[in-house]
C-alpha cells in the first residue's frame, strides 16, 4: 500500500519544484539562526537570495560529521531549547557522541516517514510488530515505534537483548512483523529452527536495517522464516530509520524527496557523480526543524537512480550500500570508529596504541575482537594481573562503544606496523 | 635469596613454544626446571635456566614478551607432609602463593620454586623455620652439579 500517494508519486517537476520551495525556505531560515552556516555562506560569499532552487544546491557548503563534533552538543541547532523535545545521540568519531534534536514536527514527519516504509512493506493497523532495535538514544528503537503507532499498527517495544523473551512473545502474541538488524533475525530464525518452532510463528514482514547486508542474506531470512523481508535505512544526523527504503521490487531504496535531497558525490572531486554512478550519498534535509543540514557527507557509497519504480512510487532510489568512504564498522547495528578504540586505548595507561580490530560474524552475530600487544610496561608473569588487565580494557572498551569486546592480548610487534596509514582493522565478514 | 626466574608470555599459535626453546637451544642457555601456565588464548612460560639475563635479552631480540621476576626455591624434603608443612608456615605468616612448581628431585631431596606476596618476609620466616634456598648460582647451575 502507498501511504501518501500524494506525496510518493508526483511527477519529477513536481518533486523538484516542492524541493526547491522547501530549500529557499530553509537556507533562509538557517542562515538567520545557525551561526556556524551564516559564517560559512559568508566564507563563501553566498547569500540565501543566491540558492533559488535545487540546481543551486551545490554552491551551499557540505557538512561532516566533524562539524557535528565541533559543535557539541546543541551548536548546530536552529531553534531555542523549548521547542526541542527529545535527542537522540549516535557515536562519534572520537569519544564524544553526535548529538541530533528534534522538534515536535520533526518527530511527526520522522513517523510520517516510518510509517509510509511500514505500509510499503506491507504492514497495516490489523499488525502486531515487534521492534526489535535498541530503545533509548540510538534512533532504532523509538525511531520504528512511532511510526508503527502512526499506521495504527500494534507496537510490542521489545529492544534488544533477551532473545527468549521475544520468541515467546512473537508466539503468545501471534506478531505479524518484526524489525531489527537483518543479522539478529537470522539469529532469531536459527534459534527458533533449533527449538524446532519455526512452524509456529505468524510473521509475514520483516523491517532490517542500522547494518549493511546482502541480498542473499535477504533470501535466506525469507527462506527461513516465510516472510518477506524489507531493508530500510537511515542515520541520526538526517533523522533516523525510514529516510530511505525499499518496496517489494527490491530495486534500491525509495528516498524520501519531499524531506531529503539525495546527491551523489566524487569523493575525490567532491562534484556530482552522473546517475547509476557510485559515489557518496550526501543529503540536505529541506523539512527539519531542529537539526537542519547542508550537504551532510554520509559516507556511504552507492548510486542513485530517478526511473519510475514498478510499484508506482517515483521517489528517486539508491542502490544497496557498496562500502563506506571512512572506516567506520557497523557492529551489531552499532557504528564503531577505529579511532574510537585508540581514544579509548590511550586512556589506559598500561596499553599501547598498537591494536587490531577483528571483526567476524558467529552464528549470524557480530563479534568484535580487540587485540591489544602486551607491551614490557604492562606484563606480568601471573596470570592473575593479565586477566585483570583484559578485563580492564573490555570494560573501558564497552562504556566507550557501547558495545560488549573480547579483548585478546598478543605479542609484542605481532601487530603490523606500517608506514602512513595503519591497517587497523581485519573484517572477516563477507557483506559484499 | 632470591632467584631470577625467566617468564615468557606465549600466544597460543601453532610452533611458538618451540621456537622460545630453539632460542634458548641456539645461545646454549640451559633449562634447569619450567612450567607452563596455560589459558584459552596464551601461555605463560616460567623457566630457571643457566643465564636468565641473556636468556631474556635474546628472546626479547626475537619479539617475545619476556620478563625476569623474583623468586624463591626452597629445599624439602621428599616424604609425606613435608609440603604441607612449608604451606602451613607461610599460611600462619599470612603470605600467600601467587604460583609453585618444582625445581629438581634427587633422591631424597627436593627442592621447589615458589612466587609469593612478599618474597622478603617468606625468606625470614623460611629461616626463622630452618628452611634452606638454594642461591642464584646454585640454582643456575643445578644440571653441573648433578653432572659431578
Amino acid at each position: 500500500m502507498i501511504w501518501n500517494e500524494a506525496k510518493e508519486c508526483m511527477s519529477r517537476d513536481e518533486i523538484t519544484n516542492l524541493q526547491s520551495a522547501r530549500l529557499r525556505k530553509m537556507v533562509d531560515r538557517v542562515y538567520h539562526s545557525v551561526e556556524f552556516y551564516r559564517k560559512k555562506m559568508q566564507q563563501m560569499g553566498i547569500e540565501p537570495g543566491d540558492i533559488k532552487g535545487v540546481e543551486d544546491l551545490h554552491k551551499l557548503p557540505f557538512t561532516t560529521k566533524n562539524d557535528l563534533r565541533d559543535n557539541y552538543p546543541f551548536g548546530l541547532f536552529a531553534v531555542p531549547q523549548s521547542e526541542i523535545v527529545r535527542i537522540h545521540a549516535s557515536s562519534g568519531t572520537t569519544g564524544k557522541a553526535t548529538v541530533v534534536g528534534y522538534t515536535r514536527r520533526d518527530i511527526e514527519i520522522w513517523s510520517e516517514c516510518v510509517a509510509r516504509v511500514l505500509a510499503m512493506d506491507g504492514v497495516g493497523p490489523q499488525d502486531k510488530i515487534q521492534v526489535a532495535y535498541g530503545y533509548g538514544l540510538f534512533t532504532g528503537g523509538l525511531g520504528l515505534h512511532y511510526g508503527a503507532e502512526n499506521l495504527g499498527a500494534t507496537v510490542i517495544p521489545m529492544s534488544t537483548g533477551n532473545t527468549q523473551k521475544l520468541i515467546t512473545m512473537m508466539q503468545d502474541f501471534g506478531a505479524t512483523a518484526i524489525a531489527c538488524t537483518p543479522s539478529y533475525l537470522l539469529h532469531i530464525a536459527e534459534t527458533l529452527e533449533e527449538a524446532g518452532q519455526i512452524g509456529n510463528i505468524k510473521l509475514k514482514a520483516a523491517i532490517c536495517g542500522a547494518e549493511p547486508w546482502t541480498e542473499n542474506m535477504r533470501k535466506e531470512i525469507e527462506a527461513k522464516l516465510n516472510l518477506k523481508a524489507y531493508d530500510i535505512y537511515g542515520l541520526s544526523e538526517i533523522m533516523g530509520p525510514g529516510v530511505a527504503a525499499d518496496c517489494e521490487y527490491h530495486n534500491g531504496l525509495h528516498v524520501y524527496e519531499d524531506h531529503f535531497i539525495p546527491e551523489i558525490i566524487n569523493t575525490e572531486t567532491l562534484e556530482p557523480c552522473k546517475e547509476g554512478e557510485i559515489g557518496e550519498l550526501v543529503f540536505t534535509t529541506i523539512t527539519k526543524e531542529a537539526l537542519p543540514l547542508f550537504r551532510y557527507r554520509t559516507r556511504d557509497l552507492t548510486s542513485i537512480s530517478y526511473d519510475k519504480c514498478e510499484c508506482g512510487r517515483t521517489l528517486a532510489r539508491i542502490s544497496r550500500f557498496k562500502g563506506r568512504s571512512d572506516d567506520m564498522l557497523i557492529i551489531r547495528g552499532v557504528n564503531v570508529f577505529p579511532s574510537q578504540v585508540e581514544a579509548a586505548l590511550l586512556e589506559i595507561s598500561e596499553t599501547s596504541p598498537h591494536y587490531m580490530l577483528i571483526v567476524d560474524r558467529v552464528n549470524n552475530l557480530d563479534i568484535l575482537e580487540v587485540q591489544v600487544e602486551v607491551e614490557e610496561s604492562f606484563f606480568s608473569d601471573e596470570i592473575r594481573q593479565l586477566e585483570s588487565l583484559t578485563k580492564k580494557i573490555a570494560h573501558v572498551l564497552q562504556s566507550a562503544l557501547g558495545l560488549s569486546v573480547k579483548v585478546t592480548l598478543v605479542e609484542p610487534k605481532t601487530i603490523q606496523r606500517s608506514e602512513g596509514k595503519a591497517k587497523r582493522v581485519i573484517d572477516k565478514r563477507k557483506l559484499v | 635469596m632470591v632467584i631470577k626466574q625467566l617468564s615468557v608470555f606465549i600466544e597460543n599459535r601453532k610452533g611458538r613454544l618451540e621456537q622460545v626453546t630453539e632460542v634458548l637451544c641456539e645461545k646454549n642457555i640451559n633449562i634447569v626446571s619450567f612450567s607452563l601456565a596455560d589459558t584459552s588464548e596464551y601461555g605463560m612460560l616460567r623457566m630457571i635456566v643457566s643465564n636468565p639475563e641473556e636468556g631474556r635479552k635474546v628472546l626479547k631480540e626475537k619479539g617475545f614478551s619476556a620478563m625476569l621476576t623474583d623468586v624463591i626455591a626452597v629445599k624439602i624434603v621428599q616424604e609425606p607432609g613435608t609440603l604441607h608443612k612449608i604451606l602451613q608456615i607461610l599460611f600462619e605468616a599470612e603470605l600467600s602463593v601467587e604460583y609453585m612448581y618444582t625445581l629438581t628431585t634427587t633422591g631424597q631431596n627436593t627442592s621447589i620454586i615458589m612466587k609469593l606476596s612478599d618474597l622478603k618476609e617468606a625468606l625470614k620466616v623460611l629461616e626463622f623455620n630452618g628452611y634452606e634456598v638454594y642461591t642464584a648460582l646454585e640454582a643456575y647451575e643445578i644440571t653441573n652439579n648433578v653432572d659431578k
